[in-house]
């Protein structure tokens, strides 16, 4: 296990402060730091394309008038928080399995989780806005909005736990099942919600089909791509983020870990008992 | 594996008969749940008989979270974890063990809670094999979700507010189906809860199979 510890709090390292500024030292990382920073500005541009057109040339609709101008964000949304939870629960399966065990697939389901935390809140932040209007409630107990509002919890709870102290690996691990017991939880929770809804009324988004005009489509299109872009550059600086915050907990570790040894040294001559206490004290403070 | 798990239970429920817990301080809170029910929506029967089989349920519920911390808590005084884990017990069993003291005691309450949801909302308990077969299929799924949350927090310092945070989205489904099962047998047409009841039977054995998978890795965090 200590070896692989090593590995993966090493690997990013010489990557990580690189990002765009150290372009000199490190061709591999820069490179892969500029990809980085390109695709974060392909979303910006994306997602203000988005707003130009969903706001200013796209026509309004023949029922919906300007309401349809939330079709360009909010299925996009929806569309990256599952991919989020779809992405945390792969990389924490990647986890558990024996072969692949990373401590980089435990950063990935963290980034991955908390990014679709996010989007999962504007999923029903911006679905609500578009409900009271059309169907006259912020809010229905239809199944895919309380699935999604489950969901909501659900990840909610799976962050807290992610932020229970304790040794990286055990840490690690907790988080992997706890991403795997929540998520075997969304199907059966939709069908139950479903079947207690059922006497009352379909899934609002599947019911119906709906014709689309030609700039609208492309607009949805432009929306689903920046998006997803975003959320490709969110899960990768979050991720470089956690690798650095581990690789700094470990330094820190080490430094603290010196620097009671060499006190115990210093005090050996006076107390023979020293350092064993202090260092513990050292690991409990993490 | 099954030998494992007797001991474990049996253990669990030795220990409940001895201190008495559960009988002396869930049981009576699983009530005052119910009267404060009844406080909040006023002494209609109207309002209050329909609504029993969903304030039961919810009364159970928080009562779990109570049980669950409870099995965890005795483990965690004098060391007792450390000794489970020494014991070279298989871990599948000791889940299944703890699951099932857990299912056992809620099932001891939940008879008590019937019986008084019954008296103080004016219900008429009929259905009863609906309402038992609800009530061991919830319960049974309660139990293991709830051991495998217990384990999952049960070393670290932030556990009673972690617990519930977990546990209560994650058996949403539960009270659903629980609720409509109950509803079913309640109204007297108790045919119509069978589908409920495979929804229960689904999320049971769903999280008996992950908790008795999953349940090594856990015990070796401690």
């Amino acid at each position: 296990m200590s070896s692989t510890t090593a590995n993966a709090v090493a690997a990013p390292v010489p990557a990580a402060p690189g990002g765009a500024g150290r372009a000199g030292h490190q061709p591999r990382g820069a490179w892969r730091g500029r990809l980085v920073a390109a695709t974060g500005g392909a979303a910006l541009l994306g997602i203000a394309a988005t707003v130009w057109l969903g706001l200013w040339v796209t026509p309004p609709d023949v029922y919906m008038g300007n309401l349809v101008r939330l079709l360009y964000i909010h299925p996009p949304i929806a569309w990256v928080m599952y991919l989020a939870f779809g992405l945390a629960m792969l990389s924490s399966l990647g986890y558990l399995w024996p072969r692949t065990r990373d401590l980089r697939f435990d950063r990935l389901a963290g980034a991955a989780a908390e990014v679709g935390v996010v989007f999962t809140g504007l999923t029903l932040v911006t679905g609500s806005l578009w409900g009271r209007p059309t169907w006259g409630t912020y809010w229905t107990w239809d199944p895919l909005l309380t699935t999604t509002a489950l969901l909501f919890v659900l990840y909610l709870g799976y962050l807290a736990l992610r932020r229970v102290p304790g040794e990286p690996e055990a840490r690690a691990r907790r988080a992997a099942i706890g991403a795997v017991v929540a998520f075997v939880d969304v199907p059966i929770c939709y069908f139950s919600v479903y079947w207690w809804r059922s006497l009352h009324q379909l899934p609002s988004v599947t019911a119906g089909k709906s014709y689309i005009h030609g700039s609208m489509a492309w607009t949805m299109l432009l929306g689903f791509v920046s998006f997803t872009l975003a959320f490709v550059w969110l899960v990768v600086r979050r991720y470089r983020l956690a690798g650095l915050a581990q690789a700094e907990e470990a330094d820190g570790l080490a430094l603290a870990l010196a620097e009671r040894r060499a006190e115990g040294e210093a005090d050996a001559v006076g107390r023979p008992p020293g350092p064993a206490p202090l260092v513990e004290h050292g690991v409990g403070l993490r | 594996m099954w030998r494992d798990a007797a001991l474990v239970a049996g253990k669990d429920l030795r220990i409940e008969w001895r201190s008495r817990v559960g009988l002396n301080q869930v049981v009576p809170f699983a009530v005052v749940i119910l009267v404060l029910f009844g406080l909040a929506l006023g002494p209609s029967r109207r309002v209050l008989a329909p609504a029993t089989a969903g304030l039961f349920w919810v009364a159970v519920l928080l009562s779990a979270v109570l049980a669950v911390q409870r099995s965890f808590a005795v483990e965690a005084a004098d060391g007792a974890g450390d000794g489970l884990r020494l014991s070279g017990l298989d871990a599948g069993g000791i889940f299944v063990g703890k699951a099932a003291a857990v299912t056992a005691q809620l099932l001891v309450l939940e008879v008590v809670l019937g019986v008084v949801a019954a008296l103080l909302y004016a219900a008429h308990l009929s259905g009863f094999v609906m309402l038992a077969a609800s009530c061991v299929l919830a319960t049974a799924g309660l139990a293991a979700v709830g051991t495998l949350y217990g384990a999952l927090s049960a070393g670290s310092r932030v556990r009673e507010t972690l617990l519930p945070l977990l546990f209560f989205p994650l058996v949403a489904p539960v009270l659903i189906a629980a609720t409509k099962a109950w509803q079913a047998g309640l109204q007297g047409r108790p045919g119509s809860g069978l589908g409920w009841l495979s929804v229960l039977a689904v999320f049971a054995a769903a999280y008996l199979a992950i908790g008795t998978v999953a349940f090594g890795p856990l015990l070796e965090d401690g």
